[in-house]
This record gives C-alpha cells, sequence and structure tokens, in this order.
C-alpha cells in the first residue's frame, strides 16, 4: 500500500499516518462524524425501544392495532354537515366531514384575522387619538386573554343574552327578524342561503361530491379575476408606452361582476329565507354558536396578533420612504399602497405564516364549544366509542401536520414572490 | 416540535402502561394507602362534592366501601373528577384504580375497549327532559329538536338510533359535562335534554325550579351503570365485585350499618356469618382478611341505606328504587351467595 505513492496523501504529512480508532474522538476531522453517527444510533435506539414497549404493552392488554375502526358504522350524528352524512355513515367519513370543518374555520378565521388585524395595525398608527388607543385597548385586551377563554365568553354570549327561537312566534312576537331574512337566536344566526332552480348536479369526487353549480360560479369568479388581471397589466403597458392611464374602472367591474350575474339568472337562483317552523327555524344557513364563538374567538384573537406584526412592518419602513414619495407629489393612500406595504409585506409575511399555523391549530379547541372539527369528531367521539386511541391519535397528528405544512409552503411560495428581490 | 409531540405521546403511553403492570393494582392501592376513584364531574346525589369540599353521593359511597373494605378507613380515597370523553383512558392508563362514575356496561367497552365491568350499581335508562311550557308530552313529538347531549356516551348513540329508527330529525348540541349540558338547557341554546333519567333528576334536583321541568315518559334504552376497572387483574375485578355483592346482599340479609357490629359477634344465619367474616374465611380467599364486608356495610351501609341517604325519594333528587329494588321485592338487584 504505502509502496504506491499517491498523489493526494503524499502532499500531505498527515495523511500518510496509519488510522487508528483514537482518531474518531480526537482528530477533528472524523469527530463531528462520530458524534452525528452516535447521536443517530441513540435517536434510533429509544425509538425502537418506545415502539417495542407499545407493541408488547398493547399486547398485554389484549389489543390490536388496527385502522379497521374507520370502515365502521359511526352511530353518532354531526350537526354542521357540510358534505353527506348520517349517523349510518363510518368513523372515517366522519373523520372526513370534521376535516372540512377543521379547514371551513381555518380559512374563514384567517380572513376574518387578516382584515381585523391589517385595519387595526394601520388604524393603530392613526394620528387620530381616540381611533388609536381604541386600537390600542383591542390589541392589549385579546391577546393578553388566552384563546380559549375569547371563544367560551363569544359561545356563553351567543347562548345567554340572544332571544330563543320561541320568543319569535305568535302574532306579536318578542323578538323579529332583521331585515326579514336574518334571525339572531342563542341557537346561532340563521340567515338566507342562495339556492338554485336548476341543478346541474353533483361533480363525481369519491367521497366528496361538490354541486356542478358552485363549482361553476367559483370558475366564473376566478376568470374573472384573472381577465380583471390581465386588463390591469395592459393598462400598465399603455401607460408605460404613451404616458396616460386608460380608464379600466368600468371594465374591471363588468369584468368581475356581469357574468356572475348572468350565470346566477341562467341557473334561476333565489334567497332562501329562514322561517320559523316546529321547534326551531329551518331553511336559509344556520351559523351555529359553536362555529361563531370558534370564528369571532379565533378572528379577534389572532387578529390583535396580526395587528401588531402589520404595525411593525409599517414601522420598519423608514420614513425617508414616505417623505421621498410625498416629495414626488404621491397622496398618501397611494404612498401607502405603492411604496410602504409593499414594502413592508416583506417584514409582514414570515410572521403572518406562524399565526395562520397558530389559528389553524388552534381550531382543534372546537370542543370546548362543541365545535365538530376534525379533533372533535375523529379524535374526540370517534376515539371514545371505538377506544382507538393510538390509532386515532397517531391519524390526527398526521393530519394537522399536513395541513400545518401545506399551509406554510403555499406561505412560503408567497413569500419568495414579495421579499426584496436582489438584482 | 411536531416530533417531540410524537415521541412524548409515545413515551408516554409507553411508560405509564409499563408502571401499570408493574404491580397487582390491589398491592399498589395497599403500598399507596389510598384509592384513587374515577368519579363524575359533579352530578348530584351520584358523585358531586358538598358545600365543605367532601365527596358525596351513590357511585361515591361506593368508593368508600370499597376503600374500608381494602385499607380498613372510608376517608382514604380520593376523587378524580373525569369527563365521559377521558374516562376510560384515565382507568387504561392507571391513573385511577376503579371508575364508578355513572359508566354504561356495553358490548364494545367491555370487549373491545378490554374493560371488566364488575356488575351493575344502579338499572338506568335513557329519558329526555323538556321545559314544562314546551307543552310537549312525548318523545315522538320532538321531531326537529335541538337536543344537548354530553359526547362520549352511548346516550349518543342510542338518540341517533331513537330519532332515525322514528322517522325525525333532530339539532345535536354536543357538550362536555353535564354541567355544560345543564347551563344550555336552562340558557335555551336547546330544547331537550337527554342523558339517564336518574342524571335528570340529579340535574332537575339542581335547578332553582325543578317544577318547571318534565322528564318525558319514554325511557329509549337499558343502561346498566355500574363501576369498572381494568381488563387483565381478576384479583382485583373479583374484589370490587364482591364488595358490591357484599352492598346488595348486606341489605338482602337485613344487615344494616346500626346493626352490623352486633351481627359480627355471630348469629344463627350462616350466609351473615360468612358475609361478615365470623365463619367461612371468604376475605383471606382474595388478599383482604375476614373483615372486609363488615367494614364496608359499617362505613356507608348496605345498598338500600346507600340509596336512600344518596339519590332515594327522602332526599331532593327523588328516585324511587323501580328496577333497583332487591329481586326478593320484584327488582334486579341479586348478589349470588356468599358460600
Amino acid at each position: 500500500m504505502a509502496s504506491t505513492p499517491d498523489p493526494r496523501t503524499a502532499s500531505s504529512a498527515h495523511a500518510k499516518r496509519t488510522f487508528h480508532p483514537s482518531m474518531l474522538l480526537y482528530d477533528q476531522r472524523y469527530r463531528s462524524i462520530t458524534i452525528q453517527i452516535f447521536a443517530l444510533f441513540v435517536l434510533m435506539l429509544s425509538a425502537a425501544w418506545l415502539i417495542d414497549n407499545v407493541i408488547n404493552n398493547l399486547r398485554l392488554a389484549g389489543r390490536t392495532f388496527s385502522f379497521g375502526f374507520l370502515s365502521q358504522s359511526a352511530g353518532y350524528d354531526i350537526n354542521q354537515r357540510p358534505i353527506e352524512y348520517t349517523s349510518q355513515s363510518s368513523h372515517g367519513r366522519a373523520a372526513l366531514v370534521g376535516f372540512i370543518n377543521t379547514i371551513i374555520l381555518a380559512i374563514l378565521g384567517c380572513v376574518l384575522a387578516t382584515i381585523v388585524g391589517v385595519l387595526a395595525g394601520v388604524l393603530r398608527l392613526s394620528k387620530n387619538w381616540i381611533v388609536s388607543r381604541l386600537v390600542t385597548v383591542y390589541v392589549e385586551i385579546f391577546r393578553n386573554i388566552p384563546t380559549l377563554i375569547w371563544i367560551l365568553i363569544f359561545g356563553a354570549v351567543m347562548a345567554e343574552s340572544m332571544p330563543a327561537p320561541s320568543s319569535f312566534r305568535g302574532d306579536d312576537p318578542a323578538s323579529s327578524m332583521l331585515f326579514d331574512a336574518i334571525a339572531i337566536t342563542n341557537r346561532g344566526i340563521y340567515v338566507p342561503s342562495i339556492m338554485f332552480t336548476t341543478e346541474l348536479g353533483a361533480l363525481p369526487l369519491g367521497p366528496v361530491a361538490p354541486s356542478l353549480n358552485w363549482i361553476l360560479v367559483l370558475g366564473v369568479i376566478i376568470a374573472g379575476i384573472f381577465a380583471n388581471a390581465a386588463l390591469i397589466r395592459h393598462a400598465t403597458r399603455v401607460q408605460n408606452a404613451t404616458g396616460v392611464r386608460p380608464k379600466t374602472w368600468w371594465k374591471s367591474i363588468l369584468i368581475l361582476f356581469l357574468p356572475v350575474i348572468v350565470i346566477f339568472i341562467a341557473l334561476g337562483a333565489h334567497l332562501e329565507y329562514p322561517e320559523l317552523r316546529g321547534f326551531n327555524f329551518a331553511g336559509g344557513t344556520h351559523l351555529r354558536n359553536s362555529f361563531l364563538a370558534m370564528w369571532l374567538g379565533l378572528g379577534f384573537y389572532t387578529g390583535a396578533f396580526i395587528a401588531e406584526i402589520v404595525r411593525g412592518g409599517i414601522l420598519a419602513i423608514s420614513k425617508g420612504q414616505s417623505e421621498a414619495a410625498f416629495a414626488l407629489g404621491l397622496q398618501p393612500g397611494k404612498t401607502m399602497r405603492l411604496v410602504i406595504l409593499p414594502q413592508a409585506l416583506r417584514v409582514i409575511i414570515p410572521p403572518l405564516i406562524s399565526q395562520y399555523l397558530n389559528l389553524t391549530k388552534n381550531t382543534s379547541l372546537g370542543l370546548a364549544v362543541g365545535y365538530m372539527d376534525l379533533r372533535s369528531t375523529l379524535g374526540g367521539i370517534t376515539i371514545n366509542q371505538t377506544g382507538r386511541e393510538l390509532e386515532g391519535m397517531l391519524l390526527l397528528m398526521g393530519v394537522y401536520l399536513a395541513i400545518s405544512l401545506t399551509i406554510s409552503g403555499l406561505m412560503n411560495v408567497y413569500n419568495s414572490r414579495v421579499k426584496l428581490k436582489e438584482r | 416540535m411536531k416530533k417531540t409531540v410524537f415521541v412524548g405521546a409515545f413515551a408516554a403511553t409507553a411508560l405509564v402502561s409499563g408502571l401499570a403492570h408493574a404491580q397487582s393494582t390491589l398491592e399498589q392501592v395497599q403500598s399507596r394507602g389510598e384509592l384513587i376513584c374515577g368519579s363524575n364531574t359533579g352530578q348530584a346525589g351520584f358523585g358531586a362534592p358538598d358545600a365543605n369540599g367532601v365527596w358525596q353521593g351513590f357511585d361515591v359511597g361506593f368508593c368508600r366501601a370499597l376503600a374500608a373494605a381494602v385499607l380498613g378507613d372510608s376517608n382514604a380515597v380520593s376523587f378524580v373528577p373525569l369527563t365521559s370523553q377521558t374516562r376510560f383512558s384515565a382507568l387504561n392508563s392507571g391513573e385511577v384504580d376503579v371508575l364508578a362514575r355513572n359508566t354504561t356496561w356495553t358490548f364494545v367497552r367491555d370487549v373491545d375497549l378490554s374493560m371488566t365491568f364488575v356488575g351493575t350499581n344502579y338499572y338506568d335508562g335513557q329519558g329526555f327532559m323538556v321545559t314544562r311550557d314546551l307543552g310537549v308530552s312525548s318523545a315522538l313529538e320532538l321531531d326537529g329538536a335541538t337536543v344537548c347531549i354530553e359526547t362520549g356516551t352511548t346516550t349518543e348513540l342510542n338518540l341517533a338510533d331513537y330519532f332515525r329508527v322514528n322517522g325525525m330529525s333532530y339539532e345535536p348540541v354536543p357538550v362536555d359535562t353535564a354541567a355544560e349540558a345543564q347551563q344550555q338547557y336552562l340558557a335555551g341554546a336547546c330544547d331537550v335534554y337527554t342523558t339517564d333519567v336518574s342524571a335528570l333528576a340529579s340535574s332537575r334536583a339542581s335547578f332553582a325550579e325543578p317544577g318547571d321541568h318534565v322528564i318525558l315518559p319514554e325511557v329509549v334504552s337499558k343502561e346498566p351503570l355500574g363501576p369498572v376497572v381494568r381488563h387483565g387483574d381478576d384479583q382485583w375485578a373479583d374484589i370490587v365485585q364482591w364488595t358490591l355483592f357484599a352492598l346488595i346482599a348486606a341489605e338482602e340479609l337485613g344487615v344494616t350499618s346500626a346493626n352490623v357490629e352486633e351481627l359480627k359477634a355471630g348469629s344463627n344465619n350462616p350466609e351473615i356469618n360468612r358475609l361478615l367474616g365470623t365463619e367461612g374465611g371468604l376475605g383471606s380467599m382474595f388478599g383482604l382478611d375476614d373483615d372486609w364486608a363488615a367494614r364496608a356495610i359499617a362505613a356507608v351501609g348496605n345498598y338500600g341505606e346507600l340509596f336512600a341517604s344518596t339519590i332515594g325519594d327522602q332526599t331532593p333528587i327523588g328516585l324511587a328504587r323501580g328496577l333497583n329494588a332487591q329481586w326478593t321485592q320484584g327488582g334486579l338487584l341479586y348478589a349470588p351467595p356468599f358460600r
């Protein structure tokens, strides 16, 4: 071995020395690898020990590990059912209903929190003393009291202080509906819902079968948004070429709303009003107390954090930027929209991702007010009725992990689009 | 973070069940000097702390009798309030030694959840409570009603079945505890509160105006409620089971907390003698001394005394014996012979 001189080893005096086991610990080149392999070994060993223990203990308790319960009949009812579900449906379908409820709450919660947060964040910087103080009070009250308490407060306020459906009854009822369309009761708020006379049927998408009507409406809206974006790009090109920006607002309105109105008329859209029937209101859309409590609680709580993030983002932009914009003759609104916010977004987006993730995971508090989310169906009633804690919890962890990773992936894509372009 | 939680959950499961299997439950209870009893989160008459923070009630009384039998002190017991959702995990993980908490004996719980139901201390059924001014006289008139229901219970499943079979619809309002259900029901957020009839009576007794609420006549299910222990420790299951039988047999044989000391000195009824340990040496067969049953009866009285003092018709709960009378009185209570 030593008789064949290698140009690489020959150049180094150290490398000529034969390898010795002690070098694993004392030689800097090997030490970090040694430590990493050792750590990995310990990690795997403890994982093996834990899994072995679980298997053993399950066996000792006479329990098996199986996901078969997901196809058994669930036997319980769920009040908020975005998809077809009866008590005869399977536990798997109950979990799916819960999953969709979680997603609904997470999306609507994020929307509410963003609107409230951005408004509050901007208003807190207002020069109007009363406005900025009021917003300060909102932010400090909401972020310094735990979410769960807020959820319970909103739930209790709805249940305790609103009139019962029976008080809407009779010739001279104690309560009456708002605009004859919206009933606010202690069981939630009943609002009119949009119904179609022409049903196009449902899209056969496996377990979920969304109505083709709504898919069509959604498609038209999305197409309108894209067409509008193209129109605005075109206007910018014309402005760059000629210096005059063509008027676009009436075209935008036409593109965005006309097709939707046409399709609504074509499908025979009409409103279905809630009306008192039997014990409760029937018809319309029922926003349950549990949903409202979760939505308002999570939205306003997270909104307070987002307000601070937005405020921080705006304050991070140096004063010189707005002074420069003013010097160019830009109005305050345009300064905010064209100069401050695009730069502030770079600071705002990363912490905003965390807030969205927080809100999404906090939807699992739904059980506290009986909101039938994934935690309440799969992680609550199903686990309780079948006794499959380990399987249910593993599934629950996997689903929440997947939701969180998806949100954070999407937001990271958006972040990379608005972040500082280094050219 | 997620990974940590994952490993943590595994570790907790592994450790807890590891510990639970190290010693028999009787040894654990004796070395701890205290019985840990899984109880209700607060069900007046069955299990709830009184004004002084002392747990009182029918199920609580059973735990006290068990503590007296095993440890010789009816106060050597601590009560862990458990919701219907948490009760089985608490028992399975070894957090409590016995569950005496209005728990219905069902096939799936007994077989698939690996619980051991040692007997029935209260034969119950599911009912419905509504406010009097609702003007409803039968559960069959409840189509479209909003129903408050504790999640994780058999009543939840019975409710779904009952409404489906009768072609009625309802709006479930799931709640976590009886207290929360009562609050929602009293606020009018639900028209109907459904659970076991005994629990309805107990709730109604705690309302400000009990007369404003009616329990509908329909009893829609069988709910045999009884103490539960972990599967796999037969000795402990026997102790819990025969403590229950001792209370029932004591009523049948006329042994009360008042005369138990006198009868322990010896009587001419051999069954009483075997029950109270004067002859037969039964207690030592499952690792206790022979006075175990006498101590249990002296602590809380026999089944009838316990029933009368906690939930009977002289109490605010006002439950009649009904199915829970001795078999000699036309009820279902029947203790196997002590021999």
